[in-house]
């Protein structure tokens, strides 16, 4: 090598020069890091300092526990029992579709579910835990726990759900919760920041939904010091919230679960009244569902199954759905003609069968004529053509006045859902909806329940129970809300002269004791129980054929009310069954049968009945205590 | 300079090469690492295990590797240069065949006490080839064209690997150090003016072309650039850890909440709060005057390398000692911006201070280079 000395001399100034540049550099940037250090650590701090506070501190929301729910006698029909889930933190889970995958191996796992927490897994950050399966078992908890180390991000939680203890029985007086959704919320003003927690429950139908703000109960707080994986670490201050207020229904709840399986399969609705109280004391929709399905988030095809079934198992009949009352408006159309002094109770009119009103022919059921009828008998074997006479003497006015004054035409306020108002028409009213003038054929129909009057079967409970008390009973179905006892619906005198309202109680009394009466089969025999009521029949089809001819849903509804005892009423009842044919076969059986039950408060005595049904009757008791399917459901004939 | 070329007298021989040692430097890497063990131990919340102990031990052992690697003779390293290249180059294959991956990208080869990562081993390899190199060759071609090639390829060799695994910053990291030791070996500025300026013309037409005909790249891959150079795009995910970081630190203020009492890293607020983020620990507890001190440490090692960097008397030792001493300094300056919101976040571990064995055990040896060099120099 030439020159080795310069070459290494050269080398190593440039080495030198190189050197102390990098180290320029170098130093320079430790400045810059110390600048940055200096800019957050200093300059920043006070920012910063309240960010670290407000990551340590975590404002957590104590959802109450929610109120409960109990019969008369204090037999719990709503309750919040603990349920364990199976939760998974996303973030600790590392591979999810994997972690699933074992965890499907040991727990059996529902697709609807699953599927539903992929999607709020996909949406939510990954440090929220996410419900994998809900209501699963302490064996199923267990085995979780004893797998953990295999099941990363995956733990056991245990929380409060719902139950309702007497399943089909109450499932349209309380209805049910669920998990609030986007809609619920939107609609409210204002609502609790509870209502903010994911899948919060509330309550979504009936009572639950109804008293909803009652049972919720306020939040309690706790503030918990998290880490970043939202793990809390120790709890630093807690407030605690307010329970939900308990309730107390004026049902009882053996009467219910005897009505529910005296209706069977029939699509049907019972409202048994305490005639003094006003106190519902059974209140049924048939046929039911377990509302218990809704509260765990009912499969579609379950879903399914109860929306296309015909006889409607979803809808709460009871109240929500308004019947031409057919016959049972009857006694209406007496006491309005009593209470406007036009009609004389004994004064007869003949009934050839029908009657022409202005060249039209209105047909009495019996096509072959009563006779003669005065008030009691026309009542006792329900001749229509008595009371088209009636109607084109008394008019509509009047009737519909003494209609709305025994409780129809109006919304009775029970925290149920869909309550409704029924129908009792005027005048004017035909003429705002239907734009056209009243004829004298709308009061014609009108007086014998059909044409325009609709009401539901609360509302004939209610009637039933005015007429037999002359008070203005109005129902109550709830008897406490949290320590407070609410007001019964005694009610005061409706103002009715006792003579009409004595002339029509013999009337209906004769209905089901007088051997002409349209429900003397039903009747009750024990002396110190007789029973007064009215049959019904709601046309659904115009033509005139035999109920036995047509297809079910074509048949008549059949109706029913009733109160006994005559002497002294205790209960008020009413009875629609659904195309039940007519109401003297369908509705007037069940009726006694809940009469009795009530009366007698369990299983009455055979002596009660009329000696040839006896052995049917006790047939039927021993099929109810047994819970087995009725004879005939859904497809019953004439009796 | 060959092994005839050093005067064997005036290289101290025996025990008495202890003496020879750089003693300063040892004090303040052992001060460095020292405050690595407290934090270790305040992260744990007050407890030696699991971290502070094992990194005493790995310490220890680093330790002994550094002196026994300072004894041998530098020529012997020199020598041994290419051997040990082609030994990285192995083990860099053979995670890619064999290792076992972490978080989808780091690599490493569990030896059983300890995880190696091959890319630290690269890192030093990378220096000590490139310094073999610059010293082998004649001082007037190091700014030939061919003979600027060649260590451009060398580098870009473990680059490629790396870059397959895959793993980014560190590929970066490879291509820098190399650009370092050819940028002290006295390369022509021109040629490092081009790259620069050929880099940036890519980068703009990158970024020029996003969303025109002649696109470069791939819808998502602009997204991942756009989080990797924005984190706060990504509030969940790696921006999580960022803003963390700053809210940790900037909590710190001038003395810090104290030793053991900060909130941030204590609950877990911090991923890899032993490792790679460790420096916010320090920051929250012993606030700026702390993280300052440490700061502090670090440019004093530089500035002890540079300073015995200056006084080799052949290339390899002296850029050797440079190579090793910007590979450190690298470590802190990008894990310190990184903690910092400066950089992006790439997974490079504070230096003696990150919990992890790997990274120390190799920068404890390459300082037994640096010590070897400084022992061996002819006086």
């Amino acid at each position: 090598m030439r020159r080795p000395e310069r070459d290494i001399a050269l080398s190593r100034r440039k080495v030198s020069r190189r050197a102390m540049l990098i180290g320029a550099g170098q130093v320079g940037f430790a400045a810059l890091l110390l600048g940055r250090m200096r800019f957050l650590q200093i300059e920043e701090a006070s920012k910063y300092r309240l960010l670290a506070e407000e990551n340590r501190i975590n404002i957590r929301l104590i959802p109450p526990t929610r109120g409960r729910i109990f019969d008369r006698d204090g037999t719990p029909l709503a309750t919040n029992e603990p349920s364990y889930r199976i939760v998974i933190v996303p973030e600790d889970a590392g591979d999810v579709a994997q972690t699933i995958e074992r965890l499907s191996t040991i727990v059996e796992l529902d697709a609807d579910d699953l599927n539903r927490a992929l999607a709020e897994i996909e949406r939510s950050p990954p440090f929220l835990p996410v419900t994998l399966a809900e209501r699963v078992s302490w064996d199923a908890v267990a085995r979780v726990a004893a797998n953990s180390v295999a099941l990363p991000g995956i733990s056991p939680d245990v929380g409060l759900s719902r139950r309702y203890p007497t399943q089909e029985d109450f499932a349209h007086v309380i209805g049910y919760v669920g998990p609030i959704s986007a809609y619920d919320l939107e609609r409210m003003e204002d609502p609790d920041q509870l209502l903010r927690i994911p899948r919060f429950q509330i309550g979504k139908v009936g009572v639950e939904s109804k008293l909803e703000e009652v049972m919720r109960g306020s939040a309690g707080t706790k503030s918990v010091e998290v880490n970043a994986v939202g793990r809390v670490m120790r709890e630093l201050d807690r407030q605690e919230g307010q329970s939900g207020g308990d309730l107390q229904l004026a049902v009882d709840h053996k009467l219910q679960s005897y009505v529910r399986k005296r209706l069977g399969q029939e699509s049907a609705s019972v409202v048994v009244m305490d005639c003094d109280t006003g106190d519902i004391r059974s209140i049924v929709s048939s046929p039911g569902f377990d509302p218990n399905l809704f509260v765990r988030g009912i499969s579609s095809a379950d879903y399914a199954r109860l929306r296309d079934n015909d006889r409607r198992p979803l809808a709460s009949k009871a109240v929500q759905d308004a019947y031409p009352p057919g016959s049972t408006f009857k006694m209406i159309a007496s006491l309005a003609g009593l209470k406007s002094g036009i009609i004389d109770p004994t004064e007869t009119v003949y009934c050839p069968g029908y009657l022409e009103i202005s060249g039209r022919k209105f047909n009495c059921w019996k096509k072959t004529g009563h006779g003669s009828m005065d008030q009691t008998s026309a009542l006792r074997e329900s001749c229509d053509v008595y009371y088209y006479d009636l109607a084109l003497k008394v008019g509509i006015e009047n009737i519909t006045e003494m209609a709305r004054l025994l409780g129809l035409g109006k919304r009775h306020d029970i925290p149920m859902s869909a309550i409704s108002e029924g129908l009792t028409p005027t005048k004017q009213w035909k003429e705002i909806y239907h734009g056209a003038e009243w004829v004298i054929g709308d009061s014609a129909n009108a007086v014998i329940g059909q044409g325009y009057v609709l009401a539901s079967p609360l509302q004939l409970a209610v009637m039933t129970a005015r007429l037999a008390t002359g008070r203005s009973v109005t129902p109550r179905l709830v008897k406490r809300i949290g320590d407070q006892e609410q007001p019964t619906g005694a009610g005061t005198s409706l103002g009715l002269s006792e003579d009409h309202l004595r002339q029509v109680r013999r009337g209906m009394f004769a209905v089901s004791n007088h051997r002409k009466g349209t429900a003397y089969k039903s009747r009750i025999e024990d002396e110190k129980n007789r029973m007064a009521g009215k049959t019904g029949t709601a046309q659904v089809r115009s033509a005139l054929v035999d109920n036995d001819e047509v297809p079910w849903d074509q048949r008549d509804h059949a109706l029913f009310v009733c109160y006994a005892p005559y002497e002294n009423p205790k209960y008020a009842i009413s009875v629609v069954v659904e195309h039940g044919g007519s109401g003297s076969s369908s509705a007037a059986p069940i009726a006694r049968d809940v009469m009795l039950q009530a009366l007698f408060d369990g299983p009455p005595p055979l002596e009660a009945y009329p000696e040839a049904d006896r052995e049917h009757i006790r047939e039927l008791q021993e099929l109810i205590k047994e819970d087995r399917p009725l004879p005939g459901d859904g497809e019953r004939g004439q009796a | 300079m060959s092994y005839l070329e050093y005067h064997a007298k005036s290289v101290p021989t025996g025990w008495r090469k202890i003496l020879y040692l750089h003693w300063p430097l040892i004090l303040l890497l052992t001060a460095i690492s020292s405050i690595g063990f407290l934090i270790l131990y305040s992260v744990a919340g007050g407890s030696l295990t699991p971290w502070s102990q094992a990194q005493m031990e790995r310490f220890v052992l680093g330790v002994s590797v550094m002196f026994i690697v300072a004894m041998v003779p530098i020529w012997f390293w020199r020598n041994m240069s290419v051997l040990a290249f082609l030994f990285a180059l192995a083990l860099l294959l053979m995670v890619e065949f064999f290792g076992v991956s972490s978080k989808g990208a780091q690599r490493w080869i569990d030896l059983g006490f300890m995880r190696l990562q091959p890319s630290e081993v690269a890192k030093i390899a990378l220096v000590m080839v490139l310094a073999a190199y610059y010293d082998w060759l004649p001082v007037r071609k190091t700014s030939k064209p061919f003979w600027v090639i060649i260590p451009v390829l060398i580098t870009l060799v473990p680059t490629a690997i790396v870059l397959r695994q895959p793993d980014l910053g560190t590929a970066l990291l490879l291509m820098i150090t190399g650009g370092a030791v050819m940028f002290a070996a006295g390369v022509h500025w021109a040629y490092f003016a081009t790259v620069v300026a050929a880099g940036a013309g890519m980068i703009v037409a990158v970024f020029q072309s996003r969303g025109t005909t002649w696109q470069l790249l791939q819808d998502y891959q602009y997204r991942r650039i756009d989080t990797f150079l924005d984190p706060s795009r990504d509030p969940l995910g790696a921006g999580y850890n960022i803003a963390q970081s700053k809210i940790a630190l900037g909590s710190g203020g001038w003395t810090g909440r104290g030793f053991m009492q900060g909130t941030q890293t204590r609950l877990n607020f911090l991923p890899e709060k032993q490792t790679d983020f460790i420096f916010t620990t320090l920051a929250e507890e012993l606030g700026f005057l702390g993280g300052s001190a440490l700061l502090l440490l670090y440019v004093l090692v530089i500035l002890f390398c540079l300073g015995a960097a200056l006084r080799m008397k052949d290339r390899f030792s002296a850029l050797l000692v440079m190579g090793v001493s910007f590979t450190f300094f690298l470590f802190f300056a990008v894990n310190m911006s990184m903690v910092m919101g400066l950089a992006p976040v790439v997974g490079v571990p504070l230096p003696l201070v990150s919990y992890g064995g790997s990274a120390m055990l190799v920068l404890l040896a390459a300082f037994g280079l640096v010590q070897s060099a400084h022992v061996h120099r002819p006086r």
